[in-house]
């Protein structure tokens, strides 16, 4: 019988990967009897599942930053008129005779898109999962290094700490919006927040980096390296897929914008003029010339195009792995989904400048990029069909993690379809910066990507904390939030439509812009409205942790390995030997099969009545 | 006493959740629920849906018919035509997309919520299905990115060479405007020579500026494609005219450009909007600093007849500072001299 073979020394000898094997069967035996202090356990942790943990909360604790941060400026666009004095003992000097300052606002809108984007749904989304779901997925005892994953969270925890410290700057964060284009990065001179505040950004944002690289190539390196007997690159669960190649990109793409970045610190404290040319401001004639605006930009894209891809692919991972749980069905096209995911990844790093359509950028560069972009339409989708046909003739259950995955395809369709219109060159020059694209890419990648991340919680909080959410106030979150989340999105679109600028304080100067009054309030209202709806979760997550309900092993009936370990999993996670992968992950209500699942690790001997005509056994 | 009092009640009423949970959770645990999950809950949850994509579809449909006027504001070029029929083709498509697969997520979600005696149909792939929807989207894609592309070349490409010439310069917080007077050429300018007279840094040694002129609004004649020359002296901002539906990002150290063609008189699309203070409006559209969402210029399209008379009576940068003139021309023999080298090579880059 396969459960009696030792079975993990015997994997993949051919490229090198007995080795670290042997090695995790030590620390099997070593760290059962080995008690550690809190220190070593708690906070300086080599296990994936803690420093999975570690992650999330600090996620949550930025994402409860940045929403609160979103709120005061949409306080700001809803109600211009008012007055602000209220918030004088929060924001202290950054009232000014009861109007908020412009310039603090612009910060607000900086720190909001800097702390959303790679706080919470880089590190908070992909740093929490990949951590805590690829070596339970690929049946691996811990990361292929457990030290480098731990410097991971460390590098990350710093950076969060400077751009934490940055918010209480005498002269303000970093003001120049999340793309921080030079030359109003650069110059001091040019707004406050380009002193200190931008420099604490960058440094913040080096660390960042540096972490994502360390994360990066351990998921990569386990992926490739750790995958238990019999788990081939066809049988892995797609969320392995999806954080396997959201590293790679990640890998590929966060060294391009450590270069941006440094260049701009030589730019700004070593009188370079990478970015700067032909300048006079503040009275003053500089003496950079040459340098290029524009090039910063297309580094900062190739980036920052990966970077949504960062964000909601580790969504469509979990996404996917749920929906297919909860419908009783296998992922309808597995293959095309993997397919799919690498068309997305490869496409991903040659679509960056269709931000740029109107930057000045030569127009034949424009046409290019319009076809590129417009091609990833295709294989994103594929996954709303594939998604859809999952759904189709299933037996679903309404977990909370299923309604946020349903609701998330829901935003994605919503907010990809627009993306349609801005890849479009010739209709971007009406629609660039506008609040359409706010709306669209807040659908897209920042709702769609926050719902991935809710129902990765409610779905993996068993394995997590050994003990449920509360299902009752999570299905009240997903409503408050789905509702919200479409009233404040959808109307931006009018006003996007319309031509109102984004990043602007009041539009109350402007004929053409202030017949929105009305509506602005509504999407102030209601995403205060939104806000305040997570703090269901908030509460659900923090008690449940101490005093929800306990967890069996397998409280979801799921087939895949993570289910297979203890309700609460040791360091080394099982505590025998590794199970052992026999089919796909997604034998849900298989014909003939006595149960409605049956988990990767059950040999086709052991299913004989449910075998497909090409099943048998390989080894 | 109010502040104090509100928050007491607030207090009080988390007091009263929290128990009313604890209260939920220990008669779940009593009536052991946890084990039968999938009962009224799962039916509810399938209701919602379902009156989520009613109630949510029809209030979106309503708002969007109510906020329709509002979206479009009036367009006033011949390319912005053009763009807004694509726009609306297209949000046409994206609608039919977005009803069918909102419809159809919604509708399976309510219809295959579980029964206790439906098993899941185990559908893995079907090659033919999948190349159908792969092909679909692909080729109505492609139809798309064709127009947009012949669109856009069209917009992007040369300027005729009739086209009215002028130039927009951003700076923190307003834009200056310049045209090149009667030899219809732009002047030499330099960001060295800016003060704050000089606020474009004229190069008066260039015969080509002498006859430059600059204005505190934008006047471009009804019907003759304009060519707008764009620069910035500081950092990055964006002319954006929505009615014309014109964007172009300000660039320092690289000019760019735009050309249009206005096809109403501001007179006119006043008696058209029935509204005497219509003005046509040019915003920056790239964060700048603290005067953004203020940087904004007028602009008036005449008739071409009233157009040629106000652009007759603009007297020249050189004319109305002559001490400047006379500065330049003092300096003139040093620099080509000492500094000519250095100074003069800031002439346009290409760009576009």
């Amino acid at each position: 019988m396969a459960a009696n073979l030792p079975v993990h020394s015997q994997v993949q000898g051919d490229i090198g990967a007995t080795e670290p094997r042997i090695e995790h069967d030590e620390h099997l035996h070593h760290d059962e009897h080995h008690e550690q202090s809190f220190l070593t356990k708690y906070v300086f942790s080599t296990d994936h599942k803690i420093i999975a943990k570690q992650f999330l909360i600090t996620g949550i604790f930025w994402a409860i930053i940045g929403g609160a941060l979103s709120s005061l400026f949409r306080i700001q666009l809803g109600w211009p008129e008012a007055t602000m004095d209220w918030l004088q003992p929060i924001l202290g000097k950054w009232v000014e005779g009861g109007k908020l300052n412009p310039e603090f606002y612009l910060a607000l809108v900086t720190m909001h898109g800097t702390i959303m984007v790679f706080f919470v749904l880089t590190a908070g989304l992909s740093g929490t999962f990949s951590n805590f779901l690829i070596p339970l997925q690929v049946g691996a005892r811990d990361m292929a290094s457990g030290f480098m994953n731990m410097l991971s969270y460390w590098f990350f925890f710093v950076s969060g700490l400077i751009m934490f410290t940055s918010l209480f700057l005498e002269t303000g964060p970093a003001a120049a919006g999340w793309t921080i284009y030079p030359p109003l990065s650069a110059l001091p001179q040019a707004i406050p927040g380009s002193g200190a505040g931008m420099t604490m950004w960058l440094v913040s944002m080096a660390l960042f980096i540096i972490s994502q690289l360390l994360g990066g190539v351990n998921y990569i390196t386990t992926v490739i390296n750790l995958r238990t007997r019999g788990m081939s690159m066809s049988k892995l669960p797609l969320t392995i897929w999806a954080f396997f190649l959201t590293a790679v990109l990640g890998l590929l793409s966060f060294p391009v914008l450590f270069s941006a970045a440094l260049l701009l610190i030589f730019d700004r404290s070593f009188g370079t003029s990478f970015f700067l040319s032909d300048i006079y401001i503040a009275g003053q004639a500089l003496n950079n010339t040459g340098g290029s605006p524009i090039l910063f930009q297309h580094l900062f894209w190739f980036l920052g195009h990966p970077e949504v891809y960062i964000v909601i692919m580790p969504a469509m991972g979990m996404v996917s792995e749920i929906l297919a749980t909860n419908a009783r069905k296998p992922i309808f096209g597995y293959r095309a989904m993997i397919g799919s995911l690498l068309g997305i990844s490869v496409l991903a790093f040659v679509v960056w400048a269709h931000h740029m359509f109107v930057t000045g950028m030569n127009p034949f560069l424009g046409s290019v990029f319009m076809f590129l972009t417009l091609i990833i339409a295709v294989p994103s989708g594929v996954k709303v069909f594939n998604w859809l046909a999952t759904l189709w003739r299933g037996n679903i259950r309404f977990t909370s993690a299923m309604l946020f995955s349903i609701g998330f395809v829901s935003l994605f369709i919503a907010g990809g379809l627009t993306g349609i219109v801005l890849g479009n060159a010739a209709l971007d020059i009406q629609m660039h910066n506008t609040y359409f694209v706010v709306a669209h890419f807040h659908l897209v990648m920042g709702s769609s990507a926050f719902f991935g991340l809710f129902a990765g919680v409610y779905h993996w909080f068993p394995k997590m904390f050994g003990r449920m959410m509360d299902e009752k106030l999570g299905y009240i979150h997903f409503w408050l939030t789905f509702i919200g989340v479409y009233l404040v999105f959808m109307p931006m679109h009018y006003v996007g439509i319309a031509g109102f600028p984004r990043r602007y304080y009041a539009w109350t100067g402007f004929d053409s812009f202030s017949q929105f009054a009305d509506l602005n309030k509504f999407i102030s209202a209601a995403a205060i409205f939104a806000f305040v709806g997570q703090f269901v979760f908030i509460f659900n997550f923090f008690y449940s942790i101490f005093r929800g309900r306990r967890a069996t092993e397998n409280p979801w009936r799921s087939s895949t390995l993570e289910w297979t370990t203890p309700v609460i999993p040791g360091h080394g996670n099982w505590p025998g030997a590794i199970p052992a992968v026999y089919r796909w992950p997604y034998d849900y209500s298989k014909p003939g099969a006595t149960d409605d699942f049956i988990p990767q690790n059950v040999p086709f001997s052991e299913t004989k009545s449910s075998n497909m005509p090409n099943e048998r056994e390989q080894d | 006493m109010t502040a104090l009092s509100i928050f007491l009640v607030l207090v009080l009423l988390l007091v009263v959740f929290g128990l009313l949970f604890r209260l939920q959770i220990l008669t779940s645990i009593f009536s052991g629920s946890f084990t039968r999950d999938i009962g009224f809950s799962n039916r509810a949850n399938a209701i919602l849906m379902i009156v989520f994509m009613v109630v949510g579809g029809a209030a979106f449909t309503w708002s969007f018919i109510d906020n329709y006027d509002k979206m479009n504001p009036p367009i006033a070029s011949i390319h912005g035509h053009a763009l807004e029929r694509m726009f609306w083709t297209t949000m046409i498509i994206l609608g039919i997309a977005f009803a069918i697969t909102q419809v159809m997520l919604f509708v399976f979600s309510y219809k295959y919520q579980h029964k206790d005696n439906r098993r899941a149909f185990f559908f893995s792939h079907n090659n033919k299905i999948e190349v159908i929807w792969t092909l679909i989207p692909a080729i109505v894609m492609a139809s798309l990115v064709f127009a947009g592309w012949k669109q856009w070349t069209k917009i992007t490409g040369p300027a005729p060479k009739d086209a009215v010439v002028l130039e927009v310069m951003g700076k923190q917080f307003n834009w200056l405007v310049r045209y090149p007077g009667r030899d219809q050429k732009l002047g030499v300018v330099n960001y060295r020579l800016i003060d704050a007279t000089n606020e474009f840094g004229f190069d008066l040694n260039d015969k080509n500026g002498l006859d430059d002129f600059t204005a505190g609004e934008i006047h471009v004649p009804k019907g003759h494609p304009v060519l707008l020359r764009i620069r910035s002296r500081d950092v990055l901002h964006a002319v954006y005219m929505p009615h014309f539906r014109v964007q172009m990002y300000a660039v320092p150290g690289m000019p760019t450009k735009f050309w249009f063609t206005p096809t109403k008189t501001t007179d006119e699309m006043r008696a058209q909007l029935g509204n005497p203070d219509f003005k046509y409006e040019l915003a920056c559209n790239q964060i700048c600093g603290r005067g953004h969402f203020a940087m904004k210029l007028n602009i008036v399209v005449d008739e071409p007849d009233d157009y040629v008379a106000w652009y007759a009576q603009q007297k020249s940068f050189a004319e109305q500072n002559p001490d400047i003139l006379a500065s330049f021309k003092e300096k003139s023999d040093k620099l080509v001299t000492k500094e000519a080298a250095a100074v003069l090579t800031t002439a346009p880059k290409a760009s576009l």
